[in-house]
């Protein structure tokens, strides 16, 4: 029973008011891109046992996207940020970095 | 026998007598009473049955973590199975009833199962019922299953309500003893906002009947003045009756308050469901004491040491008249020295330990008690009840060396703490060898979503087990919880005191040296009949881990989820493995601490309330009309308008024809109506769709596709192009919400740097279509708008007033006839169409529902998302090339529609079908092909997507998807129907009726 | 092995039941396999006991970082029915089906497979086409199924709610021999045939690295120590992507919770296996009297095997609706598993970019219905190096071509 504070409006919304919309940072490849590059975007995803940077809506709030960085094993939240952006604020990646010994971002899919 | 002591009892009211029934039998006790000791008064101690071997089954414990005493209570719709009499409430009038026996409590025939117990071990039905194959089925099987399960179903509708709350806490507190109230008072002091919450009907847990000691006087006194004290702050929240449920993820956490139960007629919800979000946990859920598993542990008469001294001090029960001790710690010579204060026998305390000379054990010498050490009971002599003990050596083979008369034994095999609630959210435990038992380890506590710890375990939950350590703890986790919710907390006393207590020494096979036997009898799982013996059975044939074992044996799978018997168990199962108890583990534990209510989980959203129920404005008007709905999602939309006597059938005929031969009126304002708005609109808007939109006209509309980035349909409707910089697209009913969100997706995550807003405008305008011939005609006759041809060609819109009423007109067709689809403001809808229908009145105007729809659309060959579409399908199959525009470099799902599947020539294509002699096609029948692929499948070549009746053409008329289906006309295929007969169609144009498009363009 | 019988529980009772052998053993690992099969779970289990009984490939382990059948396979509410819609679906599920009837005899342990049937309700009209299309299909497929009537449905389950009042039972898809069976008992029973074969099951054994040489898997580095193989198969549900990342290629795969609840034992009061996807919950009864209730996935990546509290609360309103008499039942316990879904929700089963490197996974929320097809059609796969045809669709090439088997069309929401 997750709580995210949405970037948006500031609420620490509850779960209940959340809407999950999958990996975050999927850079979108359209016509002319390779075949193997159009599976990639619509279909491969890091799916990380650790720290995973997700999409989210603010569904029965203020009705915005954002961006989270969570542990899918602890549920640990790093913090969350606003959607319109192709990588996580570097002030996140540090403390992500900080506290997980090992983590390193690895670039927009 | 049990009976009622004379005097003492400090929960009940003398003065206050109730009448209760227990299978039958009439029956009294006290207010304050539970069942459990109520029924102990009117020597009651048999009071069902087990599951397995229907073996005699007596009240074991005095709380939650009852076993055995589970009734079915109430009757009619209020009737409940497997409640537990330990936490029922007494109140005048209840009626109670045994379970999972019969014909009989005292004789049930099911205990023959106990006779055969030899040859049904643990996971005896995995190794048999297997020859001959099919009377598992018919024979093996429904005999099991007829004897499963304890309590019987209720067969009337709960007349109860449930509600639920919600609370944002800084603290909260689970268990009201001295732990939590300690606790409560240091969190509270400190300012943090508190709700303590207590299962039971009353603050103070154990300490008043242990004899504890606070500030030098009887507990009770401290805790009567901590609530009050705690009560008068504005800060601290107290509940009894409700049981902590469930800590979860994040600090949410339910606890369960049961209002009502002890007061059937109070009225009000029944239980009342608390969802908490709280900063902080303290589990002060206590501790619960372990039998000892000794051979006839399982007689009936045969408690916990605690549980006797609870219906001695609490209720004025004497379990038994002359009760033996067994133990193998200090804490239960509390039980004998509360009986011979009562005025019970004590023949003997056996402590299986060596030497027994703490405090509580001398004063038991004083006292004239006989203690017996290095000794255990060795057999129960008793079905139904004790009647006496053999005791023998503890590290003996079980040979009797005497014998002791008694009709109670209380045994004590030490104490675990309650950590359920620190490990539902993942909290760890380790092994604390000393005291025998798993304790929360601090290290490894349940993190919040900023990584820091959000439970604390306090008082005995935490392993704290005597009083003053017990309440230092409580501060100490006060304190700890105040601060990490932001709080400064004043440090405490201590003031508790209870004489100290040498060591437990574990016991766990009762005596030590006991043959295969003898180990068949000890019990470790009392309501599933698990015993020593099945743990090591389980050992021996390799289910050696703990969760196999347990699954294997089905140990701590009862109602009780084995409060009684984890330890024991695991404790045997290391044992016969040689290993350490910490390197064999624990199981898991789970929600709820006990079973929960299905009705308080629900609480009040069901029925009427079990999902919002959208209405158009004109809802009032089809409910007069007796129309008959469907739902849309969370719609109810008319299907057909059945006029009195007529069949649904007939009513849906009749609806196409008046659209056909003169004019319907269809509210077709569930339809999305999306709003898109910006200098960036048009561009945006080729983007999500197929079709080029940008080139789309002020004042014109275009019928639009959008597939997903997949490439596959996603949903279809009429974009108007309202302005400049301004659309309105139409989506279907079903997909309105979704595609509002689809739009705002890619606006806010891919496309930011467009300037686009949108705005989902679907419930702030009725839609009303008036279809048919005579259309025009009524609009007329409301006046207000020229609605010729020549002003308003079809696919344009425009806006005005139709009757006095601010209108939106599109001139779209579903129907294939003159069709006007009208907008009015959401307020005006009903008022519109009652004057559109009066308007029409004489014209035979009539409401048409969504199955006429869906009949004149396929009329046309128009596609319908959700039946020509799926999920798999492409505008391509579905001759719809031409909304697909070529000149685009990118829309939402091109790419993909160029995978080498999607271009494959084998995609079947739309194509109409029509059988030879009329009839209608069945629904979502398979054309077969000739032969079978691999997987011995009949090849199929084919299938039918919407089927209907038309009343227009006076046939059965289909549309469905076939290979190379449009380059087959004329050809006549075979489609199989359920019942494996074949029916004919031939593949023709899917546009039966009017394919000029005359009609519409009238 | 020693077989199981009613005459061999009759022969042990006289000595106090001491003289039952492991079910499995326990050996420590060789220096070398023909086949490591990653994970101990149902499918993996099957795959090991296929290899060896249809293809004579027994030099074959397989590795379980836990205990065996501890993930999934324990977990989910044993719901068995091949009534799919696509035909490479139907083909598997009903190959499973037709293994699971008949599985208690080929490994002599009763797996308590009941075929007291299986009904996907119908509470909308388009539900209820979706349905008689799925029974159309299935006529072509072999698959026994049929779409009956809603006063049918009131036959067949006496408890159940037809009349709404939102969501009505307009009728429902029936597969009389779809049913359930004992979860635990189809990996016990797998492993202990396996075991007699002399195939090793190495339980909390952990791989840490999945090595390689010339675009070949060579073997397996573990907390045991480094076992070498000719082949490998990825069989390991919602680790998928961590053993996938080792081997060095993605997948199309998310791991999120999936929860469960069981209520109280009660004396039997429903036969069947109820669906209603239209308001998400499904509901049985086991052997034991228990209430197996399960309803839609969670939604987020989660690897705790813990969900959200307002999916059981959504579940349970949903099957008080359809079954006004559960009110007054008891929830006993609730858990959560990790399920992998993929991008069409079909599973997969398939070769790699890994030479010599399989993996079946993407089951989802159906996968305890498949085991032994699955095993079966992976053990071929295995074996010969190519999928036979009940994998042929399955293979991970599907995306990229977008040949999807995609059953989310019929289906609501969980399988």
């Amino acid at each position: 029973m997750l709580v995210l504070t949405c970037p948006c409006c500031g609420a620490a919304a509850e779960e209940t008011e959340l809407a999950p919309g999958g990996e975050a940072h999927i850079a979108r490849v359209g016509p002319g891109a390779d075949a193997e590059a159009f599976e990639a975007y619509l279909f491969h995803r890091k799916n990380p046992k650790g720290v995973h940077f997700e999409r989210w809506r603010h569904a029965h709030g203020c009705g915005k996207w954002f961006h989270a960085a969570r542990n899918t094993v602890t549920l640990e939240v790093y913090g969350t940020y606003p959607a319109q952006t192709p990588e996580p604020p570097r002030e996140l990646l540090d403390k992500i970095a900080a506290r997980v010994p090992g983590f390193a971002w690895e670039g927009r899919a | 026998m049990s009976f009622r002591l004379s005097s003492g009892g400090r929960l009940i009211d003398r003065s206050a007598r109730l009448g209760f029934a227990f299978d039958g039998a009439e029956c009294h006790g006290f207010a304050g009473d539970t069942l459990a000791s109520a029924l102990l008064a009117n020597d009651r101690m048999l009071v069902g049955r087990s599951f397995k071997y229907h073996r005699p089954r007596g009240i074991v414990a005095s709380g939650a973590e009852e076993p055995n005493a589970l009734v079915g209570l109430g009757t009619r719709g209020r009737f409940e199975p497997n409640q537990r009499t330990t936490t029922t409430e007494l109140f005048d009038g209840l009626v109670a009833e045994s379970q999972n026996r019969f014909p009989s409590l005292a004789f049930d025939i099911g205990a023959i199962n106990s006779k055969l117990s030899r040859f049904l071990p643990a996971g005896f039905y995995y190794k048999t019922f297997l020859k001959p194959a099919a009377f598992w089925e018919h024979i093996y099987e429904p005999l099991i299953r007829q004897s499963a399960g304890l309590g019987r179903a209720p067969s009337e509708q709960d007349p109860d309500s449930y509600e639920h709350f919600h609370v944002h806490i800084d603290v909260l507190i689970v268990g009201g003893g001295v732990a939590g109230l300690q606790a409560a008072l240091v969190a509270g002091r400190a300012g943090a906002r508190v709700l303590i919450v207590e299962q039971t009907a009353h603050w103070g847990g154990r300490a008043p009947v242990d004899g504890v000691e606070i500030e030098g006087h009887p507990a009770e006194a401290w805790v009567a003045q901590t609530v009050a004290t705690l009560s008068g702050m504005a800060n601290v929240t107290l509940r009894l009756r409700c049981q902590g449920v469930g800590i979860y993820d994040h600090g949410f956490a339910l606890a369960h308050e049961r209002l009502t139960d002890h007061a059937p007629d109070a009225g009000g919800p029944r239980h009342r469901l608390w969802k908490i979000r709280t900063r902080q946990v303290i589990v002060a859920a206590g501790a619960l004491e372990r039998p000892l598993a000794f051979p006839g542990n399982d007689v009936p008469g045969v408690m916990l040491a605690s549980a006797v001294r609870d219906f001695v001090e609490n209720w004025a029960v004497a379990p038994g008249r002359r009760t033996v001790v067994l133990t193998n710690n200090d804490d239960a010579y509390r039980t004998a020295l509360c009986l011979l204060e009562a005025g019970l026998e004590v023949p003997a305390i056996l402590d299986t330990r060596a030497v027994a000379d703490g405090p509580l054990a001398r004063t038991a010498l004083k006292a004239g008690i006989e203690v017996r050490t290095g000794m255990t009971v060795v057999d129960v002599a008793g079905g139904k009840r004790v009647r006496s003990v053999g005791i023998g050596p503890v590290d003996g083979k079980g040979y009797p060396t005497d014998r002791i008369a008694c009709d109670a034994v209380a045994m004590s095999g030490g104490w675990s703490p309650a950590v359920h609630l620190w490990s539902h959210a993942g909290g760890k435990l380790f092994w604390d060898a000393k005291q025998a038992s798993f304790r929360p380890d601090a290290e490894r506590a349940p993190k919040s979503h900023d990584g820091g710890t959000f439970v604390h375990a306090a008082g005995a939950a935490n392993g704290a087990l005597l009083a003053k350590r017990c309440q230092l703890d409580a501060a100490r986790a006060g304190a700890a919880a105040a601060l990490a919710a932001g709080f400064d907390a004043e440090p405490v006393d201590a003031v508790a005191s209870a004489p100290e207590q040498k060591p437990v020494e574990p016991a766990w096979i009762l005596p030590r040296r006991a043959g295969p036997e003898l180990r068949m009898k000890m019990f470790l799982d009392y309501q599933n009949d698990v015993k020593v013996s099945d743990v090591q059975l389980a050992a021996r044939e390799g289910y050696e881990s703990v969760e196999h074992t347990k699954r294997y044996t089905t140990l701590g799978m009862a109602t009780d989820q084995g409060k009684l018997s984890n330890v024991n168990g695991l404790a045997i199962l290391a044992d016969a493995l040689g290993a350490e108890i910490p390197a064999v583990g624990t199981t898991t534990f789970r929600p709820p601490y006990t079973p929960l209510t299905f009705g308080a989980i629900a609480g009040p959203g069901i029925g009427e309330t079990f999902q919002p129920l959208r209405r158009t404005p004109m809802q009032d008007w089809h409910e007069e009309q007796g129309a008959h709905f469907e739902p849309v999602g969370h719609w109810r939309r008319p299907y057909c308008y059945p006029r009195k006597g007529e069949s649904h059938g007939a009513a849906i005929r009749r609806e196409v024809l008046a659209v056909r031969e003169a004019v319907g009126l269809l509210d077709a304002s569930t339809l999305g109506k999306i709003f898109v708005k910006g200098p960036d609109a048009g561009v945006f808007l080729d983007r999500v769709y197929t079709n080029m939109m940008s080139t789309l006209k002020v004042g014109r509309c275009r019928y639009g596709l959008m597939c997903s980035e997949n490439g596959f349909l996603m949903d279809d409707g009429v974009v108007a192009r309202l302005s400049e910089d301004s659309f309105l697209c139409h989506t279907t009913s079903g997909g309105a919400e979704h595609v509002h969100q689809h739009m705002e997706e890619w606006l806010q995550t891919e496309w930011w740097d467009l300037k686009v807003h949108v705005v989902n405008q679907t419930e702030q305008f009725a839609q009303i279509a008036v279809a048919g011939p005579k259309a025009r005609e009524v609009l007329d006759r409301l006046g207000g708008m020229d609605l010729s041809k020549e002003a308003l060609p079809f696919m344009a819109w425009t806006e005005g007033e139709l009757g006095g009423f601010p209108v939106r007109v599109y001139r779209i067709s579903f129907s294939g006839e003159l069709s006007f689809e009208i907008a009015v403001r959401a307020g005006q809808g009903r008022a519109f169409w009652d004057a559109c229908l009066a308007a029409g009145a004489d014209l035979g105007i009539a409401p048409y529902g969504t199955e006429a729809l869906h009949v004149l659309r396929a009329e046309k060959g128009f596609i319908m998302i959700g039946d020509e579409s799926d999920g798999t399908v492409i505008p391509q199959d579905l001759g719809l090339d031409w909304a697909v525009s070529k000149k685009k470099d990118d829309f939402i799902g091109k790419r993909a529609q160029e995978r080498s599947h999607m271009t494959d020539p084998t995609r079947w294509k739309l194509v109409g079908l029509e059988t030879p002699d009329g009839s209608v096609l069945p629904d979502g029948v398979y054309a077969a092909a000739p032969g079978r692929n691999a997987n011995g499948q009949r090849n199929t070549q084919g299938r039918v997507t919407s089927t209907y009746y038309s009343p227009t053409l006076r046939r059965g008329i289909a549309m469905g998807l076939v290979l190379h289906g449009p380059d087959r006309m004329g050809e006549v295929i075979a489609f199989t129907c359920a019942d494996g007969s074949t029916r004919e169609a031939r593949i023709v144009s899917p546009v039966f009726y009017d394919p000029e498009g005359e009609k519409q363009n009238v | 092995m020693k077989r199981y019988s009613a005459f061999a529980i009759a022969r042990e009772a006289a000595s106090y039941h001491e003289g039952w052998e492991k079910a499995w053993a326990s050996p420590e690992p060789k220096a070398r396999y023909d086949v490591i099969v990653v994970g101990a779970g149902g499918h993996g289990l099957a795959t090991a006991y296929y290899l060896g009984k249809n293809h004579g490939v027994r030099n074959v382990a397989v590795i379980e970082k836990g205990w065996l059948g501890g993930g999934n396979t324990g977990r989910n509410t044993t719901i068995i029915r091949s009534n799919y819609l696509q035909d490479p679906s139907a083909a598997i599920f009903e190959k499973a089906r037709s293994l699971y009837d008949g599985l208690s005899q080929d490994l002599n342990y009763n797996v308590m497979f009941s075929p007291r049937g299986c009904l996907m309700l119908a509470q909308s009209e388009h539900e209820a086409r979706g349905w008689k299309r799925t029974a159309a299909a299935n006529v072509l497929q072999g698959i026994d199924t049929e779409y009956v009537d809603a006063k049918r449905v009131k036959e067949i389950v006496p408890i159940i709610n037809i009349d709404g009042p939102r969501y009505p039972v307009l009728g429902a898809l029936w597969q009389k021999r779809g049913g359930t069976a004992r979860h635990d008992a189809v990996a016990w029973g797998y492993a202990r045939a396996c075991s007699a074969m002399g195939i090793d099951i190495i339980q909390q054994c952990e791989v840490t690295a999945v090595r390689q040489k010339a675009g070949k898997v060579t073997g397996i580095e573990t907390t045991k120590g480094a076992i070498d193989c000719g082949k490998l198969a990825i069989v390991v549900a919602g680790h998928s992507g961590v053993l996938a990342e080792m081997a060095g290629f993605r997948l199309p795969i998310e791991s999120v919770a999936l929860q469960a609840l069981v209520s109280e034992p009660i004396k039997p009061v429903i036969d069947t296996v109820v669906m209603a996807n239209t308001v998400h919950g499904y509901m049985s009864q086991s052997d034991k009297g228990e209430l197996v209730i399960g309803g839609g996935a969670d939604g987020f990546n989660n690897y705790t095997q813990r969900g959200s509290f307002q999916h059981v609360e959504d579940t349970i309103r949903a099957l008080i609706e359809t079954f006004p008499i559960i009110s007054r039942l008891k929830m006993l316990r609730q858990w959560g598993g990790i399920v992998d879904m993929t991008g069409d929700r079909s599973p997969i089963l398939s070769k790699t970019p890994l030479g010599n490197c399989f993996i079946n996974c993407g089951w989802g929320t159906g996968g305890f219905k498949a085991i032994p097809g699955s095993g079966w059609a992976m053990a071929e796969l295995v074996a010969k190096g190519e999928p036979g045809p009940l994998a042929a669709e399955f293979g991970l090439d599907r995306f990229g071509a977008g040949r999807f088997v995609d059953e989310s069309v019929a289906a609501g929401v969980a399988h």
